[in-house]
């Protein structure tokens, strides 16, 4: 369920944010194809795109409302409903960083955590997902933290990365273990 | 082949500063791009990249002059050149590699390529996890506008080019050069029916070329060193074959997975999982026996470890029952992976992965990992595996049911992995739901919670 109700109290988008857009309207001949480097924009800026800002974007892109959304909602990438944590990071579940451990450190993340894949934690400091294969297959398992790959994760280096972080642990959901299979 | 191969692509990758201009033309770097702009014809430069016989490194082997000739003559323009760097396939970082590491061997090519084929524009569609690769070719675009090597009238040559990067949002079907069109265009990634092909019609509605970064890092080498060069690498046309391309010129293997020494190797087209193993991998990891390899991706299926000396080259591949070479992206398995879990594993992609635009992809992919699910908690039934055989055989391009060859990809490791490794899937079955085998009445589905435990949603 989307939970964003349009502004009344005007804009999202600050002039820095249309400033930034508009200055990719020279690179193509449709305003449309603007659509995903304006998303990318306003996701920098409130770390989601709310409802609000697509219908301001599709106002700058002279487009409805519902073809921006409709981007929008094909890319799993962009949260809508509220913004992910300060640090947004992808821990990689494809097959050489599974095979060497990666869903192990990440249930092992979460547990300590206290939080699903997806979730961001009470404090707002860290969401932590799921992510298919980074293109880094030479240092898996592997996780990418924002702008930073964290070469070949373990137990160990996944502490260190939640440490400097200093992210707390969420009490409100339960603790999931992916490990805790049926066989 | 030969024992001892010095590197081409791979020559400056590891130096230090070997992303800036400056290092790269301390080492020969732009005077290809010197060479076809005041030396020769756009149609020259075709001419030369035809008859190296270069095909495409971004999976689908396509010889890469042809298809620039596929491109209408005498059109007004715009031509739009759109460089495929959305590396998404699991166990492929080659690209990454060329992109951090040795920007401007492939933008030379970039540059050149969209000479030869009178692109205006040319677009580099980049995954949105490449934050370093972005950074790294963003800064050697600028060095080469300040150098004149981008912008309008290149080396005086009269020929203008812009190069824009524009940035993915993590889906993996914006690498099928279709749905790249469509999500540069600004709309969802559906790939579009061929024909009309892009160099008909493609973004924009007007003629436009896909290529990946190691094809154009390939195209730099072959403008310096000649085609001669590239052709007496890798493996010739089968004489006998008059069909047959052959497999030319030096190519990037990425091997990663239960291995010594994971990383992106240059080798000729042509070399061996084996050799490829035991040349650079180190041998398997922890001393262990291999089991399985995927050859090139994970959309190109399994090979046993008794089918290690299957040539990496565009025929070795579907000559031991996989979908080809693909991305030249070798995962090597070790004896305790279950081969249960690896096919969960790759139905999970798929199923993720999968546009949705058409059903049987659609529904074969869900249902699928739905199945594998299924047998993975011990609710498996012998008849599943047909089931799955049935979904393997019936989706994709091969078969025509599909618009694009993602549900090729996700059939083939279904296909492999239950042909090559039935006993296994059957010991399992049998040993994990005892009462269950060979019974047929439907199975309950998971619940919510138990489908989230196994981190599919
Ligand atoms: C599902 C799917 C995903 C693909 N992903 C990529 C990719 O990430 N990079 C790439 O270069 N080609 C990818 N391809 C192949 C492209 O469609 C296209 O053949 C290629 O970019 C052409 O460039 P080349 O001739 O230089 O290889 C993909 C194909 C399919 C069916
Ligand atoms: S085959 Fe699958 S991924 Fe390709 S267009 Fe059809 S639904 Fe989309
Ligand atoms: S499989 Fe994890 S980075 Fe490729």
């Amino acid at each position: 369920m989307n939970t964003t109700t349009i502004s009344t109290d005007g804009p999202v988008l600050t002039p820095a944010m249309v400033e930034q857009i508009k200055a990719f309207f020279p690179r193509y001949p449709s305003r449309q194809a603007v659509t995903l480097p304006a998303l990318h924009v306003v996701n920098e800026h409130l770390r989601h795109v709310p409802l609000q800002a697509v219908v301001e974007i599709a106002e700058l892109l002279e487009l409805a409302p519902a073809q921006v959304q409709d981007t929008l909602s094909f890319y799993g990438f962009f949260k809508q409903d509220a913004p992910h944590g300060e640090t947004r990071a992808w821990v990689c579940r494809s097959v050489s960083c599974a095979i060497r451990g990666g869903e192990a450190v990440l249930d092992h993340m979460c547990q300590r955590l206290g939080i699903h894949p997806g979730d961001t934690t009470d404090d707002g400091k860290l969401t932590l997902e799921f992510g298919e294969c980074l293109g880094a297959c030479e240092f898996a398992p592997c996780m990418l933290a924002g702008d930073d790959l964290v070469k070949n994760l373990d137990e160990l280096s996944a502490d260190k990365f939640l440490d400097t972080l200093g992210v707390a642990p969420s009490s409100k959901k339960n603790k999931p273990s992916l490990t805790d299979e049926k066989k | 082949m030969a024992e001892y191969y010095e590197p081409v692509l791979l020559a400056q990758v590891g130096k230090p500063d070997s992303h800036t201009r400056a290092v790269y033309e301390q080492a020969g770097g732009y005077r290809a791009l010197r060479k076809a702009l005041t030396e020769m014809s756009p149609l020259d430069v075709i001419e030369e990249v035809k008859t190296s016989r270069l095909r495409g490194r971004g999976g689908a082997g396509f010889p890469t002059g042809l298809k620039w000739t596929f491109l209408p003559k005498d059109h007004p323009g715009p031509i739009y050149f759109c460089l495929n760097a959305d590396e998404s396939e699991p166990g492929t970082f080659n690209n990454r590699i060329i992109m951090e590491d040795d920007p401007h061997q492939m933008l030379e090519g970039l540059i050149i390529s969209s000479y030869a084929t009178r692109a205006t524009t040319a677009y580099i569609y980049m995954r949105f996890e490449y934050p370093l690769a972005y950074r790294r070719m963003q800064a050697a675009i600028d060095e080469c506008y300040a150098a004149g090597y981008l912008g309008k009238d290149i080396l005086g040559s009269g020929y203008s080019l812009d190069i824009y990067i524009h940035r993915g949002a993590a889906a993996y079907i914006c690498g099928e050069e279709t749905g790249l069109i469509e999500s540069l265009e600004g709309k969802r990634a559906w790939p579009r029916i061929k024909p009309p092909f892009p160099a008909v019609e493609g973004v924009f509605r007007k003629p436009t070329v896909v290529n990946n970064v190691e094809t154009c890092a390939c195209v730099t080498h072959i403008i310096a060193r000649g085609a001669a060069w590239f052709q007496s690498i890798g493996v010739s046309p089968d004489p006998n074959n008059p069909r047959d391309a052959g497999s030319l010129g030096p190519k990037l293997y990425c091997l990663s997975g239960h291995i010594e020494k994971p990383g992106c190797y240059e080798a000729p087209l042509g070399i061996t999982v084996q050799q490829l193993i035991d040349r650079f991998g180190g041998g398997i990891w922890k001393g262990r026996k291999a089991k399985a390899a995927i050859p090139g991706g994970i959309s190109m299926g399994l090979l046993r470890a008794d089918e290690f000396d299957c040539p990496l080259d565009f025929n070795g591949p579907s000559k031991y029952g996989c979908l080809g070479l693909g991305t030249a992206a070798v995962v090597v398995l070790d004896e305790t992976v279950s081969i249960v879990d690896f096919l969960h594993n790759s139905a999970r992609f798929f199923a993720h992965e999968s546009c949705g635009q058409c059903t049987p992809c659609r529904e074969g992919t869900s249902w699928a990992l739905k199945i594998l699910e299924r047998i993975k908690v011990g609710r498996g039934r012998l008849v599943d595996l047909d089931l799955l055989l049935e979904i393997g055989d019936t989706i994709g391009i091969m078969p025509g049911t599909t618009i694009c060859g993602l549900a090729d990809g996700a059939a083939w490791p279904l296909k492999n992995a239950i042909r090559k490794f039935r006993d296994e899937f059957e010991t399992y079955i049998r040993e994990s739901n005892p009462g269950g085998y060979g019974d047929t009445t439907p199975v309950p589905s998971l619940s919510l919670q138990e489908l989230t435990l196994l981190g599919s949603h």
